[in-house]
């Protein structure tokens, strides 16, 4: 298996994921209604919204960990809602960190970085220690390798779950809520780790209510509620001038 | 040795207490026979049902529906009948339909009373170990296979390098006590005369008149065998334990 990843014609100017039109249900529950949205390479997106509004669904839709019934996600010209999907070259191209963090709590902070690139990627093991000594230390961890996942702080080990992803070298990381089950005081250490990503480049979508780190990292931010999108634009305008009472309803009781 | 023996012979001229396999060299040699004999029944056992086991785990959460109600038939048939039951029909049913040879006059199965007696008690604890196996595999949480998913792991992968680790150490405790139940069962072998512990020392009370003796024997023997069982299966929970996991 070569390193090149299948682009079916996709340019980098195209966007890099490109979601249209996308309804899901679980049972008779509708989520997702009809969500569009392009990301361009390089850019950080937020999607915000209440609680149910369907944001994470979203993102998970994504990298096909839920299927959908209606639609197309395209990531990097490769189509999400297909039968046929090459799940592996999908997740080879998106990664993904989760809220609870999900590490693999039988292996160190640093087993936990190598093991997906050599089962998966059957990377050799001398290169892929050189790498995720060096992602250790980009998401501020040095020393802690030889540490399990219990022995860490919830912002430490969301930190291994950021490494253990970008480990994979993918094109877009996708963050769920990742700093929700955090306090105050580590949700700023994981943020941060986030922001040199998005500085560097990599292409970000994240489901957050952290509202500070959207305005200041976010290129654009998107307001979902009860499954459709209320609201889109640049930080600067989406917070100053929103338009829709619904979103400035939503605003209101967080800022 | 001669010390020993003459200990025990002296033992039974004083005070009647008759630990004949102690000074006696043909009781001695049938009692090392018959410790030989349970240890490699044991192990044996304990192999074929942790295989079992792994592989009735992995049959209960196949797609196909054929081979998970055979296997919940399976299970239900070794949990809801006893185990001497099953032996006796293992060696006496399945035995006489199983091909023989001629062995110079008369046909000798293939498949003796001690093999009879593994592949039962065998399958026998292997039902119950595919419980304690299927426990464990679903006591790992949904979100941590569904990051080996998001990392592209394929359901094999996850099994072998997620799953399966992790569920061994949660269902260490009760495999413990299921082994533990299994070393003990192995007496029942007794029933279709393998040559085992419980086999031969009533052999030698027979021919010694010293059931109190081989039984305070017997008793002490399984202890001694339990204590190292469980001494090494406690070994093993120490060392699989994760820091700050569980």
């Amino acid at each position: 298996m070569s390193d090149a990843k299948k682009t079916n014609g996709w340019t980098p100017k195209k966007p890099m994921v490109s979601i249209k039109d996308v309804h899901k249900s679980f049972g008779d529950l509708e989520v997702l209604k009809g969500v569009s949205m392009d990301i361009m390479k390089g850019e950080c997106i937020c999607i915000i919204g209440p609680s149910g509004s369907g944001k994470s669904t979203l993102i998970r839709c994504v990298n096909a960990l839920n299927d959908i019934q209606k639609g197309s996600i395209l990531v990097e010209g490769q189509e999400v809602n297909d039968p046929d999907l090459d799940k592996l070259e999908l997740r080879k191209k998106v990664g993904m960190v989760f809220q609870q963090y999900n590490l693999f709590p039988h292996k160190t902070a640093i087993e936990n970085i190598m093991m997906a690139p050599i089962t998966v990627l059957k990377q050799d093991e001398k290169d892929v220690a050189k790498l995720a000594k060096k992602l250790i230390k980009k998401v501020r961890l040095g020393g802690k390798e030889d540490n399990y996942p219990g022995e860490l702080s919830g912002g430490q080990q969301q930190r291994v779950a950021i490494a253990r992803s970008l480990a994979m070298n993918p094109d877009v990381m996708l963050f769920d809520e990742v700093t929700a089950a955090l306090d105050p005081e580590t949700v700023k250490e994981v943020l941060v780790t986030i922001q040199d990503l998005a500085e560097e480049g990599m292409t970000c979508i994240l489901v957050t209510h952290e509202m500070g780190f959207a305005n200041e990292v976010a290129d654009h931010i998107y307001f979902t509620d009860r499954g459709v999108i209320v609201e889109h634009g640049p930080p600067k305008t989406f917070f100053k001038r929103a338009k829709d009472p619904r979103t400035k309803e939503f605003l209101s009781q967080i800022l | 040795m001669e010390l020993f023996g003459d200990f025990f012979k002296q033992l039974y001229e004083t005070s009647g207490w008759n630990f004949v396999i102690f000074y006696d060299q043909v009781e001695w040699d049938r009692f090392i026979v018959a410790i030989w004999t349970t240890i490699k029944l044991i192990v044996a056992c304990l192999i074929f049902s942790l295989v079992v086991g792994i592989i009735g785990a992995w049959a209960q959460g196949a797609k196909s529906k054929i081979l998970r109600y055979g296997m919940s038939g399976y299970i239900q048939f070794f949990r809801n009948t006893p185990p001497f039951v099953q032996i006796l029909f293992f060696y006496f049913v399945l035995g006489n339909l199983t091909p023989s040879y001629d062995a110079g006059g008369y046909q000798e199965a293939y498949i003796g009373s001690f093999g009879w007696a593994v592949i039962s008690l065998g399958f026998f604890a292997g039902a119950f170990n595919t419980e304690i196996f299927r426990s464990g595999i679903e006591a790992v949480p949904e979100s941590t296979v569904e990051a080996a998913s998001a990392l592209g792991y394929t359901r094999l992968q996850s099994y072998i390098h997620i799953i399966f680790p992790l569920a061994f150490r949660v269902c260490l405790p009760a495999l413990n006590n299921n082994l533990v139940n299994l070393l003990k069962t192995t007496t029942l072998a007794y029933g279709i005369a393998v040559p085992e512990m419980m086999y031969t020392a009533n052999q030698i009370w027979s021919d010694n008149v010293n059931v109190t003796e081989m039984m305070i024997v017997l008793f002490l023997f399984y202890v001694g065998l339990v204590a190292i069982l469980v001494w090494g299966m406690d070994r093993w929970e120490k060392n699989m334990k994760i820091p700050g996991y569980g």
